[in-house]
């Protein structure tokens, strides 16, 4: 019968329809469908049901440790009364030779004798060319360089504002430890287990002994696990 | 074997004895030495393959391949810039639709000074954008293209930008990295050296002014306004440009339609709007930085991007890829399969009337996917996952506050079949839907194949050529699914060939989901992590079965090389326009937009 069809296709958007608000009933004694952390994480994850809408800016979904954005260098915690922490970066060139868009420019430290010293006296990223690929994380040497979180960007100025230099990039580890744990603490294992290595190979190597390795639960944050 | 038919018993069993005793592609070029015995060499370049024909004889050569030997798909043509033997090159490659198989590559070698090859148009006529795309960019001169005109730049472009010495105005160097960019890297911006109004060079004898040179001169050339449609009456045929700007053609596409009323006479894509080059970037990058890039063909589904150009850098290094990682990449290839063909769908509908809810409705499921990628990639489209001889990451441990297996198996096993139901539910029995799909933009059997078309638009054709199941690549030989083939080659059936083949993606990933399960905690990644990658050289072609069709990279490396020679990709949605004109010819306007959506195509893709 001509028709039929169609009707049968309006039952699925009455269901639609009327899913979101029995969710909206589901939630009122809870806190509420919206601006509720508890209903959000409910509502994005496969329990959810009815419309999934998320209420930008009040409500923001949380972005996961992985998550890629304009890349920000790692310095020490400052001490007490000092505005800046040491920078881990060395200015060794890799993330600048890696970066596909090259947006990184980099101007490298040197010692009253001309000799380089390990330390970008500039650091510049034209946040208009990164493409947020995330090579720069992956291939340095030294856990200096970490993608940020922060995606709120926006700005008046495009010619000034969207060259970071080295002030703007810089941040402390223990913001990168806020921002990702897990990852944190799996690089501050393999850096210590990296050190250790070192070490032993230096007084004796005892070659009975196997190599210690990065536990299972850490290796997963990293990238590239199994090379070697 | 008639194309669309079912296969005959007989047939299918003769075809085996004789793939047993000699691999096609080789039975096949033997053949074909027999019969031009002067005409065709070995490509002796070393890691090279292939077969260089003589300029002369190419189209008899072509129409041999195709009519005689069996190859009759014309997968892909481009042009290659031999500057250091001073030569042009095209390549061809061609495959077996009926044997399946690797391709049988003809090369053709000309003069750089003035390259002139005879057009193929009318042995496949999938030849058509495909060589003005290398009139274009290499300004090899196509002999007998009835509209060999610029297809991706405008006519008052100067030079064509894939010859090896052309250079872009904010040219730094041949190859990346830059050597601005460290020790010294004081920064300056690319406008600096490249100031506005100074930026462009225009052809010889040519100004933005002039306005003797008519841009679009040649493109609403033959078409006369007036003519007689009844006796008596006068009647004015229409030119009607649908786009660039226009909401239906999912980006910034343009169709110049000469219409008789509502009725369609001719429509001819003009595109290009979106072009940014992206094989001579290619080409300027190292190999690695290539990764990203190709997210951003077709965004939609950047996890199969990476794919197809990790499997042919992966021949050119002779790179192992270890089991965990080949599972993984055919968990995320398939997923954004289901992701891509929900898309598609949705605004398939959108353009046919049924406006956002059917599509929002896909989306649902497309955002936990989505999440998936995030959490394990850190992008939600722009993934760059995967590396040469692996993937960059292992699954994450939870996504969102679900742990990842059984977020998997929710997904996979839960809420895509029944997202699945609920669609086919929704829509495929709506008479709306039927009344406007079926018998609409019809392409037939022997069209789809001999237009070079690919995917499901091939499928829903009734041609069941699927490059999983003829030319298998990565683990697809180990999996058990079928090729979804539909017969009637319409909308409707194009429609219903995407939801086939969602749920081919099911199943295929309900049995990756064991082997994952399996794997748990083995390497992702063969050999080390190395951002300066240096390949052993020669040519490869990398081939997969996009959700969008065949995507293929043409690859070419000298020995120990940082960056590929020439780049090339085979687009599936720029390829599977060629016939959009023939489809849409004798149709009404509002056709046209439901024929353009169920092609699926990016802009992205199509541009380049």
């Amino acid at each position: 019968m001509y028709g039929v069809g169609i009707v049968k296709g309006m039952g699925v958007t009455f269901k639609h329809f009327v899913q979101t608000y029995a969710d909206d009933l589901f939630w009122l004694a809870r806190g509420g469908r919206y601006y509720n952390d508890e209903a959000l994480d409910v509502r994005q994850s496969l329990n959810g049901r009815g419309a999934i809408t998320v209420f930008y800016p009040e409500e923001k979904l949380p972005v996961p440790e992985r998550f890629r954005f304009i890349p920000f260098l790692v310095t020490d915690d400052p001490l007490p009364g000092q505005h800046w922490g040491h920078d881990w970066c060395t200015s060794c060139g890799i993330c600048a030779k890696v970066c596909p868009p090259q947006c990184i420019w980099i101007v490298r430290g040197k010692l009253p004798n001309g000799r380089p010293k390990p330390e970008p006296e500039e650091f510049y990223i034209d946040i208009d060319i990164c493409m947020n690929c995330g090579y720069c994380v992956e291939f340095c040497p030294f856990d200096a360089i970490k993608m940020d979180h922060d995606y709120e960007l926006a700005s008046y100025d495009r010619s000034t504002a969207h060259i970071h230099d080295k002030e703007r990039l810089s941040k402390p580890i223990s913001y990168w430890r806020e921002i990702a744990n897990k990852r944190a603490s799996a690089e501050e294992a393999a850096r210590e287990l990296a050190k250790a290595s070192k070490g032993k190979r230096r007084t004796k190597g005892d070659q009975t002994k196997p190599a210690p390795t990065l536990s299972d639960n850490h290796a997963r944050q990293l990238p590239y696990r199994g090379q070697g | 074997m008639k194309l669309g038919q079912p296969m005959d018993e007989t047939k299918v069993e003769l075809a085996d004895t004789e793939q047993e005793a000699t691999d096609p592609v080789e039975f096949a070029s033997t053949k074909l030495k027999e019969r031009f015995p002067d005409d065709i060499l070995d490509d002796s370049r070393e890691r090279f393959s292939g077969l260089i024909v003589a300029v002369e004889k190419v189209e008899e050569i072509a129409a041999y391949v195709k009519d005689e030997l069996g190859f009759n798909y014309l997968s892909s043509v481009t042009g290659v810039d031999l500057i250091e033997d001073n030569k042009m090159e095209v390549v061809y490659h061609t495959y077996s639709i009926d044997q399946g198989g690797g391709s049988l590559t003809l090369k053709v070698q000309v003069d750089r000074e003035n390259p002139v090859v005879p057009s193929l148009i009318d042995t496949w006529p999938g030849a058509d954008f495909q060589e003005r795309e290398i009139w274009d960019l290499f300004g090899i001169h196509f002999e007998g293209h009835p509209d060999l005109r610029r297809i991706f730049l405008w006519e008052g472009f100067h030079g064509h930008p894939m010859r090896k010495d052309w250079k872009e105005p904010f040219f730094e160097a041949d190859q990346k990295p830059f050597g601005s960019r460290w020790p010294s890297g004081n920064i300056t911006r690319a406008e600096e050296h490249n100031p506005y109004g100074k930026n462009v060079k225009y052809p010889e004898n040519w100004t933005p002014e002039n306005v003797d040179f008519e841009v679009d001169a040649k493109l609403y050339a033959g078409v006369a306004m007036t003519r007689d449609a009844v006796p008596g009456l006068k009647t004015d045929k229409v030119i009607v440009n649908l786009g660039p700007q226009h909401p239906s053609t999912h980006g910034v596409f343009r169709m110049v339609v000469t219409l008789d009323g509502e009725t369609v006479l001719e429509l001819k894509p003009v595109m290009g709007y979106l072009h940014r080059n992206h094989e001579k970037i290619g080409e300027r990058n190292t190999f690695i930085m290539n990764i990203p890039y190709t997210d951003r063909l077709d965004y939609i589904s950047s996890m199969s991007n990476n794919h197809g150009y990790v499997l042919a850098v992966e021949k050119l290094m002779d790179a192992d890829v270890p089991e965990r990682a080949e599972w993984l990449r055919i968990l995320m290839v398939e997923l954004t399969r289901i992701v891509n063909h929900a898309w598609a769908l949705g605004f398939l509908l959108n353009d046919l009337g049924a406006l956002q809810t059917p599509m929002l409705y896909l989306y649902i499921e497309r955002e936990l996917v989505l999440d998936l990628f995030e959490e394990t990639a850190g992008s939600r489209m722009m993934c760059n996952y995967m590396r040469f001889g692996g993937v960059a990451y292992d699954l994450p441990d939870m996504v969102r506050v679900q742990p990842t297996m059984s977020f998997l198996d929710d997904l996979i096993n839960k809420r895509l079949p029944k997202a699945l139901d609920q669609l086919d539910r929704y829509i495929t029995n709506n008479e709306i839907f039927r009344s406007r799909s079926i018998g609409v933009g019809y392409l037939s059997p022997e069209d789809a194949v001999a237009y070079s078309t690919a995917g499901p638009v091939l499928r829903a054709s009734g041609v069941p050529y699927d490059v999983r199941r003829a030319d298998p690549y990565s683990y697809y030989e180990k999996l058990d699914f079928d090729v979804a083939v539909r017969y009637n080659g319409d909308i409707y059936d194009r429609y219903l060939v995407r939801i086939d083949e969602m749920q081919q993606s099911l199943r295929i990933l309900r049995q990756v989901m064991g082997y994952i399960k399996e794997t748990e905690g083995a390497p992702i990644l063969s050999g080390k992590a190395q951002y300066a990658i240096r390949v052993k050289g020669g040519d490869a072609y990398g081939r997969v079965e996009n959700p969008k069709g065949e995507l293929g990279y043409y690859l070419m490396a000298k020995r120990r090389a940082s960056s590929p020679d020439r780049y090339h990709i085979r687009a599936p949605s720029f390829i599977n326009l060629t016939p959009l004109g023939k489809m849409a010819k004798g149709h009404k306007v509002a056709d046209i937009v439901g024929i353009l959506g169920s092609i699926d195509i990016v802009l992205g893709e199509v541009d380049r």
